[in-house]
This record gives structure tokens, C-alpha cells and sequence, in this order.
């Protein structure tokens, strides 16, 4: 923009103090570089690291008890078990929330019936209700189902999962056209033939963006398993690394070490995904 | 059945029976129950007895609770005005200048974002420990003190700690999400305003700052709905051999954790609930007032110029 104007005393006073100021931007960028990426650094060096080592003093470089503080945190808990019920939760959740979504996102979009503003506003509402709202409410209905400590207690909400819904239908909105449906049914499709095969891969781009995001959260979910799982074969990752903080103390490099376990996947997924991740949640914000 | 299947649209209807049985089964029918069982003394295990507004009389005079409504809009707010702040200043910063390795620094900044909380909690409970803790060795080894600072044993150094976190987690998504909404101005905005002599300071806030209204109550309402939840990070984070749950005198019991801890550890069910539907309460008066003073004040503006 600067470019255009005369280069006058004053012009160059600025061009002088702008090229500090970009040094100064480049510094405060990897210092905030180095804040958001160092946790995750000394909890890499720390997994490798002695309890006595940790205590002593910083390092940069690993050290050699990997396989020391595995042992001890193997001893404490196994926590390939949480990461095997982590899995099984998660997948379905996903899976269910991302196909469910999308049958009632088409719903919405593309048929007339009645009751259908009011059930959408009300789903809607509902972002705003905090989950310790339902939760002795839903602990209860667990309980008089027989559900409790079952990991289908953490599966069936995800059916109705509101954001994906809404995520998915502003897509379906913009991106599906009642051209394509009507041929389909001139064509003698049924009506679950056309959503199964001409509208979900239309929507997959939306679907998968928002299937990213909800494998997350699911992945990360605490309270619900914490209430509704009581045996430890049963829990799932993040009530396992919970339980190991502070438990072992005398142990940090073990505790490190669980907590990179629970960390590292994540951020190996997010090297793979975050393209659609920044991308997804800038449409969700500026469409919605 | 037929006939009902010949009109296309009733497939409306069974297309969303899936979603909305769930729906109701499992979101609506607890938040009732959780509404009926907080008139109810209740412990799960013997009959509930019908104690009629009890629960939210004691609300008023729970130290403890008043004291959570006050530490939860502390780490809130503690965390969010930093957090606005540099959202707002990266994300003009990255739209309008050419920045290298722009997307590289923006993922690297989300990426705390998508931690398990409950990791996150855990991880800084170490790296904040008194003596084994990363920040303190770093500090005494670059000479900025002698003694370590016990950060979880002291009730503002722990508040803060946690505030600082959800700073740190959140930054980067506020940096996307307004970049979103800065994309969204028209280009010619600028160069109109660069023609008529306004410098980048200028246009910064004059154009960009007011665009971004829509996204600005967004991300303020978004993030104060997340923010009265808080849970994971401060029940995790104290759960060291010194600390009992909520903190150093009651610094991290958040409204979230003081509701797990009555409803589930001293099993207190219907005082539990009366908990939560006050959280609920205070997200839905504070969301509306956001929505009307914000709202109302671009009307009013508009309105005078005419």
C-alpha cells in the first residue's frame, strides 16, 4: 500500500522503521514458535530421561532410559489398553456421527415436511448447553439400561451429533443441486440409493473436513468416560493418562512417557491432516 | 405406508428419525432429568425426596460455588484477552503483509489446539513442578531467579498457570478463524482507504476491526461457552502427591470440576444438577447480553447516520 506514495524524508523514516519492525515481527513469530513447540520437545526428552536426570537439570539431548521408564510405566498401568479402547470408541463414534449427520443434513436441505424449522432450531439451541448439563441425567439413563461401565455408553450419543450435522448441511446447501436429485429419481433411483451414492460423495469434502475434527474430540473426550467407565480395563486413553498424573511421582520419566503416547499420535495425525483442518474450520467460520 | 412413501418429502421425515431419536434420547431427556432430579435431595442410591428450590438456595450461600463462579471467569478471562489479542494482531498481520513461512508458523501455533486437555493438564503439572519442573530449571539457569517458584502450590501462580494454557491452546484457532473472516473484505476496502491517504494502522481500525464484528461475537461467544466448561486441564493438572482436587486453596475448582466433584465423588446428584443448570444459566444470560449490546450497538450506529 506504502509503495505507492512519493518517496519524501518521511516516506523513507518509514520504510527504515518498517524493515526494523519486520526483524522485530520475525523474532516475536519464532519465539511464539518455540512457546508453542517446546512442551512438546521436553516431554519427548524427559520420556528418555531418568527420574534423577529429570530432577537434576534441563537437557536438550535424550537420554538413554526409554526403555527404563517404559518398564516402570508398563508396571503402573497398561496403557495400550486405554489406547485400544480409545480406538474402539472413536472409530464408530466418527463414523456414526458423519453418516447420521449427513442423512439428517440432506433431510434438511433438500425436503419440505412439517415441524422442520422448529426441529432445526432446537438442534441448534442445544450448542449452547454445556455438557455437565445432561450429565447425571445421562449417568441415570445409563444406569437403568445397564450401560454403565460399557463402552457403548460413549458410542451412542455421537448418532446425534449436532455440529456435524450443521457443518454438513451448509455444504449440501451450496454444493448439491436439485437438478442431479430430480434426474435420479427420473431415473427410478430410490430415494436411500440417491443419498447413499450421488449425495454423500458430493458432500464428502464437508463430511471428511468435519469427520477430522470429531475424530479429535471424540479421541480427547474425558468426562464421560471418567463418570460412566469404573474398571481399568474399560478406560479409555486420556482417563488412563489422568490417573497416571501425580500417581507415580517417584517416577517422572515414566509419567512422561504416558503422556507422549497420548500426545504423539495426535501430532503425527495433524502433520497429515492439517491442510483440511485450517481449511475446515475457516468455511465453518466464516459460513456460519 | 405406501401411500406415505409416494410423497418424496416424508422421506424427510425418516431420513431424520436416527438423528432425532438419539437426540432426545440421549441430549434432551438427561438435560429434563438433570432438571427434575436438581429440585431432588439424591445420593443415586436411596429414593429421591423432593426438597423443592433447596438446592439452588444453597447455590447462593455455597462459598465453594461462589468461589468457582469467580475462578472460572478468572482463568477465563486471564487466558482470553491475551488470547484475543494476539488472534486479532497475527491474523491481520498474516493477511495483509507477505509473510514467509506464513502456514507453517499458523499450524505450528494450532497445533496445542487439538491436545487431549487431559495430556495437556498432566504434562504442565510436570513441566511447572517445583524442582523437576522445565520452566523453573530454564529460569534459574538464565538467571532470572534463585529460588523455584512453586507455581501449583500458590493460588494466583496456579490460576494463571492455567489461564496461560488456555492461551497457549487457543491462540492459533483464533489466528484461523479471523484470518477467515479478514479474507472475507472486499480488497477494494483497502485500496479505497490507501487512496484517501489512510496508513495500514489506519485501515487496520477502521475497516478491518469493524468487519469483523460477526466474527469477533464468534469467537467471544464460542469461547466463553468453552470456557465456563473448563475441566480437563485443571482436574488434571493438580493431581499431584501435594495438591487435592480443585487446587491450592481452591484455586482450580472450576464450576465444571466442583459439579463432577458433588454429583460424583460425594455423589450429591441433585445438588450436582442444581450446579450445572447454573452454569447453564450463566452461559445463556452473559451469550445473550453479548448478542444484544454488540448487536444493537452496530444498529444504533448505522441508525445515526442516516
Amino acid at each position: 500500500m506504502k509503495e505507492n506514495s512519493i518517496l519524501d524524508k518521511k516516506s523513507k523514516k518509514f520504510f527504515k522503521d518498517f524493515r526494523l519492525g519486520v526483524v522485530f515481527l520475525y523474532i516475536l513469530l519464532i519465539i511464539l514458535a518455540i512457546v508453542c513447540a517446546a512442551p512438546f520437545y521436553v516431554m519427548i526428552i524427559n520420556a528418555t530421561r531418568s527420574t534423577s536426570q529429570i530432577n537434576s537439570g534441563l537437557s536438550l539431548l535424550p537420554g538413554k532410559y526409554l526403555v527404563d521408564n517404559y518398564i516402570e510405566m508398563q508396571d503402573y498401568q497398561n496403557i495400550w489398553i486405554g489406547f485400544k479402547n480409545s480406538i474402539i470408541v472413536t472409530v464408530p463414534s466418527t463414523l456414526l456421527a458423519a453418516y447420521f449427520g449427513a442423512l439428517t443434513a440432506y433431510a434438511f436441505s433438500k425436503f419440505n415436511f412439517k415441524g422442520k424449522k422448529i426441529l432445526f432450531a432446537i438442534a441448534l439451541a442445544t450448542m449452547m448447553v454445556p455438557i455437565q448439563l445432561g450429565l447425571v441425567g445421562y449417568y441415570q439413563l445409563m444406569r437403568g439400561v445397564g450401560l454403565i461401565d460399557n463402552l457403548l455408553s460413549l458410542i451412542l450419543p455421537s448418532i446425534a451429533n449436532v455440529s456435524a450435522m450443521f457443518f454438513i448441511k451448509m455444504y449440501i446447501d451450496s454444493n448439491v443441486d436439485d437438478s442431479i436429485l430430480e434426474a435420479a429419481r427420473i431415473d427410478g433411483s430410490s430415494e436411500f440409493y440417491t443419498f447413499n451414492k450421488i449425495v454423500l460423495p458430493i458432500a464428502m469434502p464437508a463430511i471428511s473436513t468435519i469427520s477430522i475434527l470429531n475424530f479429535v474430540a471424540y479421541w480427547n473426550n474425558l468426562l464421560y468416560p471418567l463418570i460412566l467407565i469404573n474398571s481399568l480395563g474399560k478406560f479409555t486413553l486420556p482417563v488412563y493418562v489422568s490417573r497416571a498424573a501425580g500417581s507415580y511421582n517417584q517416577y517422572l520419566g515414566a509419567q512422561y512417557l504416558s503422556v507422549a503416547i497420548a500426545v504423539v499420535p495426535v501430532i503425527i495425525f495433524f502433520i497429515f491432516v492439517s491442510r483440511w483442518i485450517i481449511s475446515g474450520i475457516s468455511e465453518g467460520a466464516t459460513k456460519g | 405406508m405406501r401411500k406415505f412413501l409416494f410423497n418424496k418429502n416424508n422421506y424427510g421425515y425418516i431420513f431424520i428419525i436416527p438423528f432425532f431419536a438419539s437426540f432426545f434420547i440421549f441430549l434432551i431427556y438427561p438435560v429434563f432429568y438433570s432438571l427434575y432430579i436438581s429440585f431432588m435431595q439424591y445420593d443415586g442410591i436411596s429414593p429421591a425426596v423432593f426438597v423443592g428450590i433447596d438446592n439452588y438456595k444453597r447455590l447462593i450461600t455455597d462459598k465453594f460455588f461462589i468461589k468457582s463462579v469467580i475462578n472460572t471467569w478468572r482463568i477465563w478471562l486471564v487466558g482470553f484477552i491475551p488470547q484475543m489479542i494476539f488472534g486479532l494482531g497475527l491474523a491481520y498481520l498474516f493477511s495483509r503483509f507477505r509473510i514467509k513461512g506464513r502456514n507453517f508458523f499458523r499450524a505450528l501455533y494450532y497445533l496445542p489446539n487439538l491436545m487431549t486437555a487431559a495430556a495437556i493438564g498432566a504434562l504442565f503439572g510436570m513441566v511447572l513442578g517445583r524442582k523437576s519442573g522445565a520452566v523453573n530449571q530454564l529460569l534459574i539457569k538464565i538467571g532470572l531467579i534463585d529460588e523455584p517458584i512453586f507455581f501449583l502450590g500458590s493460588p494466583v501462580w496456579s490460576s494463571t498457570a492455567v489461564s496461560a494454557i488456555q492461551w497457549w491452546m487457543f491462540f492459533g484457532l483464533t489466528i484461523i478463524l479471523f484470518m477467515a473472516g479478514i479474507k472475507a473484505i472486499p480488497e477494494t476496502y483497502y485500496e479505497a482507504a490507501s487512496i484517501d491517504g489512510a496508513s495500514s494502522w489506519d485501515a487496520f481500525w477502521r475497516i478491518t476491526l469493524p468487519l469483523l464484528k460477526p466474527i469477533m461475537i464468534y469467537v467471544l461467544v464460542t469461547s466463553l461457552i468453552g470456557g465456563m466448561q473448563i475441566f480437563d486441564v485443571p482436574f488434571t493438572i493438580t493431581k499431584g502427591p501435594v495438591i487435592e482436587i480443585g487446587g491450592p486453596q481452591k484455586s482450580l475448582l472450576t464450576m465444571a470440576v466442583y459439579m463432577y466433584n458433588t454429583a460424583f465423588n460425594y455423589n450429591n446428584r441433585g445438588y450436582g444438577a442444581a450446579v450445572a443448570w447454573a452454569l447453564f444459566l450463566i452461559i445463556v444470560i452473559f451469550s445473550i447480553l453479548i448478542f444484544y449490546f454488540l448487536r444493537n450497538k452496530d444498529y444504533g450506529r448505522r441508525g445515526n447516520r442516516k
